[in-house]
Order: structure tokens, then C-alpha cells, then sequence
């Protein structure tokens, strides 16, 4: 690589180009620094490192497979040579299965790193937010694993929908709050969870989901979350000696999507591809797609694209996966969108439902709705490439939560 | 300083500043609000402007701006409300807060269009110093005042940062916590705007949690101004377009209170 490494961001006040930074109430500035200048010192620690690598392997079960998806891949090529298509298409297509992972998702990875960030910070009470329940579930465990109280914020709407995950973060000891305020969901769990921080500075550490919120934390959740990519990258060397041609993970916040994508940027032969959910559709207003329907603004502690009415006022996203359903997205993304790096699509809450099925039939593996968005738009890229390319995608998360949203969806009573 | 916020910090007395939040529950209701905290001897007005969001409120605050929004209140409502205000009391410095995003959505021009609306200064919740490049600038070519905020957890080596840039008067934030609350100790306020004004001449209100005329009186003795909030807004919440009559009393009883504290 010739020019400025893309992986160098951010810069020292937290921004990727014209995004990310810090815009907190002034009771949470001297805690979002001290949080910086620990991440700092944890990263040049080698016993911090080695904990937290040591938890993957023990805790986690990683390195997570890089699958080679040979029964997806030929059903790709079939339906590309019945299309007419030249018969020589259907690039090989390999899965990332961090659905395997301990909680069944990425979001573990993160809250590993976090949670020893917190310890060392010497705080006693961990907070967190979540929208279908999946972080609350990673955080309400590794809050179990190291002993602390943990309080997690969820949409008084969210918890209606995913009470297997309520009574999951119980079991696990957490306490689950439920949120009646704004529209009780995903953004208005966040805003509690601030109301929370800022009440309680001294002895809280906010464990945020995503990559996103005010510096550090895009760029902490990356790192911690960058084990995907990196892994992948070391296994695809084995497994066919090169890079891939292609890589396509789903997103919301986008972590488990910056995870996958960041340790490639500086490779330039390697087209990235994030797709976002575009709901009943982009011509409407029921999707979450915040690059493709939305504008740059700040909300949560970071500039980013947000969905957001012609005032400013933040509108409410939709997805059939309640993972995808927050109208922002971590700042990084948007820098990556506008310097052209990463190619954003969408895919509509059709395509991932057909996506989720084409997988449980071809692989029998039930994925997640979030990574069932990423699958939709590998089958149609996979489809119009070469037989010798390949794909990565991110598995980043297990379907048995959604199945009774799948389940609505086809019209089947369970 | 404006004059007019020279005038309402210049009296021997703390000055009583009170909030509303814009468009609750319609614009109208909110000038006939406006005029009743005059009437009832404010000294400074603090005008909400409306978010989704209001991450660093408590739920008072929350439920105006909801009711606002759903009535339709915008930014550019917001500065009608204000022309308005301004029009009828001349000399009544007037103050807008709120979030950062529906001003970056309005544009750079919302600086002048504050000041050619009236408005003496704009507290900006989300908006630490360290972002200060978003609006400052444009804040200080307009001459709007740029009213920070300090906290307990504002130490002594990141307050010069805080008061760089700021003008008009500082907002001391007498808890960590939402707006609404609890209320902090007058003497733990009293030694905070001590160590401020050892740093700073600008005059030094203080807020959130502040409810009865006692507590209002105990911060008067300690500060240069009491910023009563929350209470105002649940007063417009319960009694709705009766709210006037109901908010003057109040905000009288506060201003009493602050005057036999001088």
C-alpha cells in the first residue's frame, strides 16, 4: 500500500474524518477521557492482551471456523447457470462462524474486552444497553463470570418481543430494566443507559454494544471485535494460500462488520461490501438503513449518518431483525462510505428471510436475521462472479432467537 | 455580556432563572408561559429547544419535549417563539437550550437567526469544549453567548478548557445526574462556584434538582443564580393551557424566596 494507511484511524480527538468525536453532557467528558487514557495502557500491556486472548480461546471457543460453504456455493452456481449466465460463475463462498461463539454471537467478543477495561478502571457495576437482547445476554455473562452487578436497559417494547433473552440476562443474574420512555426501543435503552452513567460517574462502567458512542468507544469495539478479521485472514491463507476477493457483513451499529472488514482495508484487491437493512423498503420510511436513507448528524456521542427528519429529530428504524433497528451507524462506517473504501447496500426484510432459509436448507445452519441481510446480497454477488473467487461472510450470529419472528413471518403458528 | 444579562446578574441578589420547554403543549400556551415567568419575576428565560432525545434529561424535561414534538414544534417554531417573546419584553435576557443535532440540521445560519430573533446565548447540552469547532465560531461572530456548562466532575484541571469560549454566564450543574432529580447540599455548591470564580468573572448560575422556594434560597446565598427547571415543565404538564396562572404563583414564591435570601 502506497498512500496513508486506512487503518490508522482515528485521529487523537476521536474522529474518522469528518466522524465520530465526543459529544457527551460535560458530567461524562472526564469519564470518557480517563476511559481513553486506561485503553491506552491496556493496549500496552502484554498481560492484558494475553488475558483477553486467553478468554477467547477458554471462554469464547475461538478461533471460530472459517467454514467453506460447499453445498451454498454449488446452489449459487446452479441458479446462476439456470439464469443464463455463462456457466462459469458462482465464486466459492466461506462463512465466518462466529455464531459459535459462547452466547451465540460476536457481541461476546467485545464485552470480554470491555469488561476487563472495567476491572482494571476498578469499577464495581457494569450497564449496558440492548435492542434484541443479544449484547444484554453477552454482558449480563461475562458480568457473571467476573462477578458484578449488572444493570441492562432494553425498549419496554424490546422486551415484549425478545422475552427468551429477558429471562436469559435473569438467569444470568442481571437486572433487566425495562424502558418506557420516547418509543421503548433500542435508541431509547441508550439514552437511558446515559441517564444512568452520568447518575453514577464514580463507580459504573457503561458497556456499550456497538461501534458506535463517543471516542473511544468506536475505535475499542473495533479492536476488540477485529479477532474476526483477523482470524479469518490467517485462515483463508491456509485454506487457499490468498486474500479473499470479497468480503459482506451486515449491519447495525456495525461491529461484528468493522470486526470483520478492518484488518483488510489496506488490502486493495479485497472489495468490501456492508449491507444494511432496508426494511419494508428504501422508498419508504420502514427500514434502517442510515447511510443509504439517512444524513450526517449527532446523536449518542458520535457525528455519524442518522435517520433523522428534515428538523433533525431522530425517526425510529425498522427491520425484521431487531438487531439491525437503530437509526445510526458507527462512525467509522460512515467515514469508509464517504471516502468510497466500503460499498454500502441493503437488503430488505424479504431477502433476509429467503437468505435465513437458503442457508438452513443448503448448510443446515440456522443463521441469525442480521447475517441473513449479508447472505441475501453474497448470493447475488457470488452469482455474477468468477468460480475462482471467494467470499467471506460473516455468520456473526445464531437464528434460534428469531425463530418465532421467522415462524410470524411465514404464517406458521408455533 | 449582553447588557441584558448585565442587568439580570447586576442586581443585589442572585438572579432566578427559569425554563420552559418551546411548544409545550403549542406554541401560544408557550408565550402566555413565557409572560407568566416574567410576571412572576424571572429574571433570565431558559427556552427548551425540543428533542427527540434528551439524553441528560430526567423525565420531566423528557415529557414536555415529547408533548412539544408531538404538537409539531420545530427549531424555526422555536425561534418564532422567541421573535415573539422579544417583541413584548424588551429587556428579559433570553436564553435557548437544548441538543446539538436539530441546530447542525438547521445550519450555520442559526447563530444569527437566534440573535436577529432575540436571544442573548444558547446552552448546547451535547456539545463539550472539545467539539467546540461545531458552533463556536459561528456562536462568536454572531454574538450569541456561548453559556457552558461545569459539573462535579469538571476538576480543577479541565475547568480552564470549560470556560474557554464560554461567555455570558456559566451553568454550574449542581449533581451528577439528569435534570430534575435530586438536589445537590448549598454548601457543597457554595465551595464549587467558590473554586469557578476563582478562574472566572463570569456571574455563575446553578441547576438542577432545584424545586422549593427554600432551595432556591439556600442556592441564592451561594451563587449568582438559581436555575429552577423541571418543576416549571411538570407545572405546564399537569394544568396544560391552565398552566399560566398556576407557573406565575409558583415562579413568585421563588422569587420572594430569593429576595429575602439577599
Amino acid at each position: 500500500m502506497t498512500g496513508k494507511s486506512l487503518r490508522a484511524g482515528p485521529d487523537t480527538r476521536g474522529h474518522f474524518g469528518a466522524f465520530g468525536g465526543r459529544y457527551v453532557a460535560e458530567t461524562l467528558m472526564p469519564l470518557i477521557l480517563e476511559l481513553e487514557r486506561e485503553y491506552r495502557r491496556a493496549q500496552a500491556d502484554p498481560a492484558f492482551k494475553a488475558e483477553f486472548e486467553d478468554l477467547l480461546r477458554h471462554y469464547v471457543g475461538r478461533p471460530s471456523p472459517l467454514y467453506y460453504a460447499e453445498r451454498m456455493t454449488e446452489a449459487v452456481r446452479q441458479v446462476a447457470a439456470q439464469t443464463g449466465a455463462d456457466g462459469d460463475t458462482g465464486a466459492k463462498i466461506y462463512l465466518k462462524r462466529d455464531e459459535l461463539n459462547h452466547t451465540g454471537a460476536h457481541k461476546i467478543n467485545n464485552c470480554i474486552g470491555q469488561i476487563l477495561l472495567a476491572r482494571r478502571m476498578g469499577k464495581t457495576r457494569i450497564i449496558a444497553e440492548t435492542g434484541a437482547g443479544q449484547h444484554g445476554v453477552a454482558t449480563a455473562t461475562v458480568c457473571a463470570r467476573f462477578g458484578l452487578p449488572c444493570t441492562i436497559y432494553m425498549g419496554a417494547r424490546d422486551m415484549e418481543r425478545q422475552q427468551p433473552n429477558v429471562f436469559r440476562m435473569r438467569l444470568l443474574g442481571a437486572e433487566v430494566r425495562g424502558v418506557t420512555a420516547g418509543r421503548a426501543t433500542l435508541k431509547d435503552a441508550m439514552n437511558e443507559a446515559l441517564r444512568d452513567w452520568v447518575a453514577s460517574v464514580s463507580d459504573t462502567y457503561y458497556l456499550i454494544g456497538t461501534s458506535a458512542g463517543p471516542h473511544p468507544y468506536p475505535e475499542l469495539v473495533r479492536d476488540f471485535q477485529s479477532v474476526i478479521g483477523t482470524e479469518a485472514k490467517a485462515q483463508l491463507q491456509e485454506a487457499e494460500g490468498r486474500l479473499p476477493d470479497l468480503l459482506v457483513a451486515a449491519i447495525g451499529g456495525g461491529s461484528n462488520a468493522i470486526g470483520l472488514f478492518h484488518p483488510f482495508l489496506d488490502d486493495e484487491s479485497v472489495r468490501i461490501i456492508g449491507v444494511e437493512a432496508a426494511g419494508k423498503g428504501l422508498d419508504g420510511a420502514d427500514h434502517a438503513a442510515s447511510l443509504s436513507g439517512g444524513r450526517p448528524g449527532v446523536l449518542h456521542g458520535n457525528k455519524t449518518y442518522l435517520l433523522q427528519d428534515e428538523d433533525g429529530q431522530i425517526t425510529e428504524g425498522h427491520s425484521i431483525s431487531a438487531g439491525l433497528d437503530y437509526p445510526g451507524i458507527g462512525p467509522e462506517h460512515s467515514w469508509l462510505h464517504e471516502i468510497g473504501r466500503v460499498e454500502y447496500r441493503s437488503a430488505t426484510d424479504q431477502d433476509a428471510l429467503d437468505a435465513f432459509q437458503f442457508l438452513c436448507r443448503t448448510e443446515g445452519i440456522i443463521p441469525a436475521l442480521e447475517p441473513s441481510h449479508a447472505l441475501a446480497v453474497v448470493r447475488k454477488e457470488a452469482a455474477a462472479m468468477s468460480r475462482d473467487d471467494i467470499i467471506i461472510a460473516n455468520l456473526c450470529g445464531r437464528g434460534d432467537k428469531d425463530i418465532f419472528t421467522v415462524a410470524e413471518a411465514l404464517g406458521v403458528e408455533l | 455580556m449582553s447588557a441584558r444579562l448585565e442587568a439580570a446578574f447586576g442586581k443585589n441578589r442572585a438572579a432566578l432563572v427559569t425554563f420552559v420547554t418551546a411548544g409545550d403543549p403549542s406554541a401560544e400556551a408557550t408565550l402566555e408561559v413565557l409572560d407568566a415567568l416574567v410576571a412572576g419575576g424571572a429574571d433570565v428565560i431558559e427556552l427548551g429547544m425540543p428533542f427527540t432525545d434528551p439524553m441528560a434529561d430526567g423525565p420531566s424535561i423528557q415529557a414536555g419535549s415529547l408533548r412539544a414534538l408531538k404538537a409539531g414544534m420545530t427549531l424555526k417554531g422555536t425561534l418564532e417563539i422567541a421573535r415573539r417573546f422579544r417583541a413584548k419584553h424588551d429587556g428579559v435576557p433570553l436564553i435557548l437550550m437544548g441538543y446539538l443535532n436539530p441546530v447542525l440540521s438547521y445550519g450555520l445560519s442559526f447563530a444569527e437567526d437566534a440573535v436577529a430573533a432575540g436571544v442573548d446565548g444558547c446552552i448546547i447540552v451535547d456539545l463539550p469544549p472539545e467539539e467546540d469547532q461545531e458552533l463556536g465560531p459561528s456562536f462568536r461572530d454572531a454574538g450569541l453567548h456561548f453559556i457552558r456548562l461545569a459539573t462535579p466532575t469538571t476538576d480543577a484541571a479541565r475547568l480552564p478548557a470549560v470556560l474557554s469560549g464560554a461567555s455570558g454566564f456559566l451553568y454550574y450543574v449542581s449533581v451528577a445526574g439528569v435534570t430534575g432529580t435530586r438536589a445537590a447540599e448549598a454548601p457543597d455548591i457554595g465551595e464549587a462556584v467558590a473554586a469557578i470564580k476563582r478562574e472566572s468573572n463570569l456571574p455563575v448560575a446553578v441547576g438542577f434538582g432545584i424545586r422549593t422556594p427554600q432551595q432556591a434560597a439556600d442556592v441564592a446565598r451561594v451563587a449568582d443564580g438559581v436555575v429552577v427547571g423541571s418543576a416549571i415543565v411538570d407545572l405546564v404538564g399537569q394544568h396544560g393551557h391552565g398552566a399560566p396562572e398556576t407557573v406565575r404563583a409558583y415562579v413568585q414564591s421563588l422569587a420572594s424566596a430569593i429576595e429575602a435570601a439577599a
